[in-house]
């Protein structure tokens, strides 16, 4: 039987689980590059969850959707812009830059609306309603089964053309591993978004409330704190920084437009978020950076199909050992 | 809050009727049920003008998937609003069940056997319930949110292996997946792809076996324990309740009955191939679970029938089901966050029975359940 059972699991080896340790080995730059130019839109999503998480303690299902609504918003300024799918056109480098700040501007926008609005309309009832946590947590479900099925009606089953604004050009080798342009622009893009984000909840007045909220939300509104405003700007940061992983996503993968295009990404980068210590802003950058390196060694090590295991492999393992995450839950504790 | 309930509202209709039934002996209570299962085996068969899903849907085979629904519903009712864990990828159980029984009895697979289709039953409720058992142990030191993408993640990793392990053929599945051998007076097979009756007189048979089955556990110091580590999970540690024990019971639990519709399922269709175990199925799962009313039997048996119903009735509906369902949660957790049918709160409403007869007067309890808290703010 135990035999049996081995021969179904090995069957026709070839697209079977492999233990590829030369391959991964030899990719490991180039991985590495791989996956933190994937893991900074991980981790640029993932600062949405976490900031959510860390004010209200709700999973926001729907911030895949928030996300999906801004890769929508980008593809239309494409199109609208004149870009068709198709070949790369070769445009000058100020004409990309306007094109791609553009592009970022209306994602954010796009991103940010729908993440307030979904505050508005989904989550403000159930608070003035004191509702317990697992009703916002179906709550969250709708919502994303509602803004997932407005895209299905809208846009129909079938992903949009993907449109490409760049040519992914090798810029330079680190170890033999070809960085692209396009990495670059995501990895740094990302890193200063991410540096801003961190700065606001650190320095500014709003971004202390959100730490008071995050704290303690009743002696935060006996201080002076206005709660409503505090949960719309977090939802506001979060939608910004989903539009603009957007973006990189688009420019990643310009394929990857379509109404279900979020769900798998959003749950990677919930992951992300789970794995750093969710309500915690420099946790969710470290997971979502980790979650990419460790997907793309997993990748080469055990074939490219076994990729989303790999993911939630490493999500169930480092719970087992840190069940608040690597860095803890912190939003609200700590640094002052 | 007793007090205030009763000035600021009448007794809720649901409330009337669980106290009358409530009321009734066990004798009565029988007196009732039995014509109403009667009336539920009947049902294909009647085949009732208005209720009928036809022409669209094949009535049978649409009250066959309403009762699997319900079975399934049931099974993470034992997990989610027994025992309060929230269960994002019960599709897995449900997944490791249909392979189970593929595996066995498919001639497309190397594993398949000649013993009777019944035995396939409980292979694939064991094998459901250790990986339950194999999900729960790392795991159910997590709470709440943790929990519920830890279980997420699993019901992925489930179908992702569907899709990847060669052994388990992908999307080209397994064909002819076995079912009950009977065979009518003409030798032709009673259980097949196209008449859906007899798959629903199982179901129904199955499901009442394991609603006294449960009932039964619920009542029991298990139940207790469920309910305990539901309310304050906390306190019921501190008072003596080995909670990751009783967690990995209503995991196993809830498994073994998810596993064991998952059979059904694979039986009936006749075929397995990983594309109906996603996470949205799962979801739906949960949906048919809060949307009659957690923690409620007979609630979740509803929400399922409602779920799985309603877009086989009006078909024209169907392709927007997912909509329809998303808009119908958050208008329902708005207005209704206990769902259609509340907790049902037996075992509490008679300790308090106990505790009025003893002292003469109600005791004094600040909320009743987490699902019900809410009210207080729709009251108040």
């Amino acid at each position: 039987m135990i035999q049996q059972l081995g021969t179904v699991l090995a069957q026709d080896s070839g697209s079977g689980i492999g233990f590829n340790v030369d391959l991964l080995l030899e990719n490991f730059w180039a991985n590495t590059v791989d996956g933190l130019s994937y893991g900074s839109i991980y981790a640029l999503m993932a600062l949405g969850y976490t900031l959510v998480y860390g004010v209200l303690r709700l999973i926001n299902f729907a911030h895949s959707e928030v996300f999906i609504a801004g890769a929508f918003g980008i593809w239309f300024t494409f199109d609208a812009l004149g870009f068709k799918p198709g070949p790369t056109p070769s445009l000058g480098t100020g004409e990309i830059i306007a094109t791609l700040v553009l592009a970022i501007g209306v994602g954010m926008i796009v991103s940010g609306a729908v993440a307030v609005i979904v505050e508005r309309v989904a989550y403000r009832p159930l608070r003035k309603r004191n509702a317990p946590s697992l009703v916002f947590l179906i709550t969250a479900i709708g919502a994303s089964f509602v803004l997932q099925q407005i895209f299905f009606v809208w846009r129909g089953g079938n992903a949009e053309g993907a449109i490409r604004i760049i040519r992914p050009t090798t810029q330079f080798e680190i170890f033999g591993a070809r960085v692209t342009n396009v990495q670059i622009i995501v990895f740094l893009a990302a890193l200063v978004l991410m540096f801003a984000a961190d700065t606001f909840i650190k320095r500014s007045r709003l971004g202390r409330g959100i730490r008071a909220v995050a704290q303690d939300p009743t002696t935060a509104t006996l201080m002076g704190v206005n709660r409503e405003r505090v949960i719309m700007v977090t939802f506001l940061i979060g939608g910004l920084l989903a539009g603009a992983a957007a973006l990189f996503y688009v420019m990643q993968i310009p394929s990857g437009v379509i109404y279900t295009g979020g769900f798998l990404l959003g749950l990677k980068a919930f992951t992300a978020a789970v794995l750093g210590g969710i309500g915690n802003l420099r946790g969710a950058v470290l997971g979502g950076l980790l979650l990419g390196v460790v997907e793309n060694y997993g990748q080469s090590l055990f074939g490219g199909q076994w990729r989303d295991v790999v993911a939630f492999v490493l999500l169930i393992v480092v719970l087992m050992f840190r069940p608040t995450g690597i860095l803890g839950e912190s939003l609200g504790k700590a640094r002052v | 809050m007793n007090a205030q309930h009763e000035k600021t509202a009448a007794v809720p209709f649901g409330q009337r009727v669980r106290d009358w039934w409530n009321g009734l002996n066990r004798f009565q209570q029988w007196g009732v049920l039995i014509p109403l299962v009667a009336l539920l085996y009947l049902l294909p068969l009647i085949n009732p003008p208005l209720l009928t899903t036809e022409p669209g849907t094949d009535f049978q085979i649409a009250l066959f998937n309403a009762a699997r629904f319900a079975l399934i519903a049931i099974g993470l009712n034992v997990v989610v609003g027994q025992a309060g864990l929230l269960d994002l990828g019960y599709v897995g159980f449900f997944a490791v069940g249909a392979y189970v029984a593929a595996l066995l009895t498919s001639p497309e697979s190397p594993l398949r056997w000649d013993y009777p289709w019944i035995a396939v039953i409980p292979v694939a409720m064991l094998v459901t319930m250790v990986s339950g058992v194999l999900l729960g142990t790392p795991t159910l030191r997590l709470r709440g949110d943790y929990l519920a993408i830890v279980t997420l993640g699993f019901g992925e990793i489930v179908r992702l292996l569907a899709d990847n392990v060669p052994g388990l053929r992908g999307n080209r599945g397994f064909q002819e997946v076995g079912r009950p051998e009977l065979e009518n007076a003409a030798g032709l097979p009673i259980f097949n792809s196209t008449n859906g009756t007899p798959w629903y007189w199982l179901t129904i048979t199955i499901i009442i076996i394991v609603l006294v089955f449960v009932g039964n556990l619920e009542r029991s110091r298990v139940g207790r324990a469920w309910i305990a580590i539901r309310e304050d999970e906390d306190a019921a540690e501190i008072m003596g309740v080995p909670t990751f024990k009783f967690k990995l019971w209503a995991f196993a639990i809830g498994a073994a009955i998810g596993g064991l519709s998952g059979v059904l399922y694979a039986g009936q269709i006749g075929f397995v191939n990983n594309q109906k175990f996603d996470v949205v199925t799962s979801v739906l799962f949960l949906a048919a679970v809060v949307l009659g009313g957690s923690g409620n039997k007979v609630g979740v048996i509803l929400g399922a029938f409602v779920i799985s119903y309603l877009p086989d009735r009006f078909q024209e509906i169907a392709e927007y089901k997912y909509l329809i369902f998303g808009i119908a949660l958050i208008v329902l957790m708005l207005f209704r966050p206990q769902g259609l049918l509340g907790a049902r709160q037996r075992l509490l409403a008679r300790g308090r029975q106990a505790y009025q007869k003893l002292l003469g007067k109600p005791e004094q309890i600040a909320t009743e359940s987490s699902m019900l808290d809410s009210k207080k703010g729709v009251q108040g």
